[in-house]
């Protein structure tokens, strides 16, 4: 078997070099060089051998993160236990550490991200890959990808100085009194809070979720549309064709965002108000697992304090790995499926 | 149907004009030589942003010198020698690392590095952003890499050159400017990064003098006047704003530019 797959590898590459002498008692490092260069050449060996570090650094680097944040949150993890998780109390104080109110934030601000940027990303994707002639459409493209480029620490800059007070002035009395019934819509008004927070993290989304959509959308075989349009399809119910087509990669752009939602850390925390307080109402100030590392990590003196904090550094770390890794799955088989198709 | 989408379109490219015209306004008001050769000064005083340039560029200097070859080196392997069950694990990895939030980066670069070191340093904030850096890099090599013909390699091969010569005397030379574009992209989305420094390059009000004492960079420069409570302050966060939006913009447009011409 290995005498076959030598000769397949040297009529891909006709190297002239002597081949390897193959002998039955080569040492340690005989074998290790031969896997590294089946065409005897040291150069090869050497390349082949530093390229395979860096991905190996890669592998390492991943694993030395899992192992350094929980060998520094083991005090708070053995401290507290999965109480840590489910107890809303933050006292750096008294010493009582719980995440409950951080996760509680996270999730409601990603979920309002969510809800109000997936309409507005598949309109884009939907109008730049099914409708805007291409001399629009590329510009367009590139003018939202943008907004992916603009720091996060800019958005919140932007998010203090222009979208709370706007928000404030413009749109939170009007959903207090058109909707004030809800609990959703209670309390004062102050601009900063989970729905500022929701919304400039909605903004940074977005492009990241409509670039997804567009590429599962491209990836919709063009016969789909053909056959629908044949058939008598309107374009309208052409396109919601196309979109049921391309459902799975759409629900792992959606996550995606999702991920990138949880993890945002600069301009959440400089306009969710940072109070570790759990209330249904949208306009009350709220705190996230990523913000209160940013805020409270450099004033961490008590070492439960910090590793409380690493704690939340490793839940973030599971949560958006696991995340990240359904969503790639989703898009992955959807993109590589239909790629098979045509 | 075509009015709700294009709405939808012209709202996420209206929010984008927006924030830019509003960077623009009020950052050019304070935007002087003196503001951007000062160091900072108490309020009331001026000052500048002199020393987070310095600091950013430093930043972004060691962030390239670790996270550029290693990215390169591991986007060759994935492209190159990327068939068997490894490949397709580091290849998964690399995509769920882009997706760490960073803040969880700066926490592990602080636990690795600055605890054992006990000080805050510009290395540990160098080192926090090149991990940011390898996966985008890498991915875009091995894709860029991908697209070199494959009639190239087995002309190289058959004029007798070795593998590694192939490889980075023919195949990345081709490969050149696409991965070169990559890496400006990872250097303009990295040069906007916030959290991973705060606890690890943490800032400074200070010229650096050498890269293992803190040192201050624009975006946390930016972070800390945009928290505080003086509106000059305020004014000269929109002005830095403006300083690193021009770099990260002109970084963007020229990718463009330079992809556009290859692909056309």
């Amino acid at each position: 078997m290995s005498q076959e797959t030598k000769i397949g590898r040297s009529s891909l590459s006709p190297h002239p070099g002597p081949l390897p002498k193959r002998e039955g008692n080569e040492g340690l490092i005989g074998q290790l060089y031969r896997r590294l260069s089946p065409t005897g050449n040291t150069g090869d060996a050497i390349f082949r051998a530093t390229v395979f570090a860096a991905a190996l650094l890669v592998l390492a680097v991943v694993l030395a993160m899992i192992v350094a944040l929980a060998s520094h949150s083991m005090l708070s993890i053995r401290q507290f236990g999965f109480g840590f998780l489910t107890s809303r109390e933050w006292d750096p104080v008294k010493g009582q550490f719980g995440a409950l109110a951080f996760i509680y934030g996270t999730i409601a601000s990603s979920l309002i991200a969510v809800l109000i940027s997936v309409p507005l990303s598949l309109g884009i994707a939907i109008f730049l890959v099914e409708q805007a002639p291409s001399y629009l459409a590329r510009p367009i493209t590139f003018l939202v990808e943008l907004l992916a480029a603009i720091p996060s620490v800019v958005y919140g800059l932007w998010g203090i100085f222009v979208l709370a007070p706007f928000l404030r002035v413009h749109v939170e009395p009007h959903l207090a009194r058109w909707f004030g019934w809800l609990p959703f819509f209670q309390g004062p008004i102050t601009g900063i809070g989970l729905l500022t927070g929701g919304v400039i993290l909605a903004i940074m989304i977005t492009p990241i979720i409509s670039a997804v959509v567009r590429d599962v959308l491209a990836a919709v075989p063009n016969t789909q549309r053909e056959a629908a349009l044949a058939l008598g399809a309107t374009k309208c119910e052409t396109t919601l064709i196309v979109l049921v087509n391309g459902a799975p990669g759409i629900a792992g752009a959606v996550i995606l965002g999702l991920g990138r939602a949880i993890g945002e850390t600069m301009a959440v925390t400089m306009v969710i108000g940072n109070r570790a307080e759990i209330s249904l109402s949208l306009f009350q100030p709220s705190y996230t697992l990523a913000s209160v590392i940013a805020n409270e990590f450099t004033e961490a003196t008590a070492n439960i304090y910090l590793s409380s904090l690493i704690e939340l550094g490793l839940i973030l770390f599971f949560v958006t790995f696991v995340v990240n890794a359904i969503a790639r799955l989703l898009v992955w088989r959807v993109t590589r499926s239909t790629a098979g198709a045509i | 149907m075509t009015t709700l989408t294009a709405l939808c379109t012209f709202v996420a490219v209206g929010i984008l004009v927006v924030i830019l015209s509003y960077i623009a306004m009020r950052g050019i008001g304070a935007l002087n030589l003196r503001f951007l050769v000062d160091t900072p000064r108490p309020v009331g005083e001026g000052g500048g942003i002199g020393n987070a340039i310095v600091g950013s560029g430093l930043l972004l200097l060691l962030s390239c010198a670790v996270g550029i070859p290693v990215g390169l080196a591991c986007g060759i392997y994935l492209s190159e020698f990327g068939g068997g069950w490894f490949a397709s694990a580091v290849r998964f990895l690399i995509d769920t690392l882009t997706g760490i939030p960073s803040i969880v980066t700066g926490v592990f670069v602080y636990a690795v590095i600055v605890l054992r070191m006990k000080h805050f340093s510009a290395f540990s904030g160098g080192i926090a952003l090149a991990l940011i850096m390898i996966p985008i890099v890498a991915r875009t090599t091995e894709e860029m890499i991908k697209l070199v013909p494959h009639s190239l390699r087995e002309g190289a091969l058959a004029l007798g050159a070795p593998q590694w010569r192939v490889t980075l005397g023919v195949v990345l030379p081709a490969a050149a400017s696409g991965i070169a574009t990559g890496a400006m992209l990872a250097i303009a989305r990295v040069s906007g990064e916030t959290a991973p420094l705060l606890f690890t390059a943490f800032g400074s009000r200070f010229f650096p003098r050498n890269l293992n004492e803190p040192i201050a960079s624009l975006t946390v420069q930016i972070y800390n006047y945009a928290i505080s409570p003086y509106d000059e302050w305020h004014t000269q966060a929109w002005a830095a704003t403006l300083v690193l939006m021009a770099l990260i913009l002109s970084i963007n447009i020229a990718v463009r530019f330079l992809t556009r011409n290859r692909f056309s």
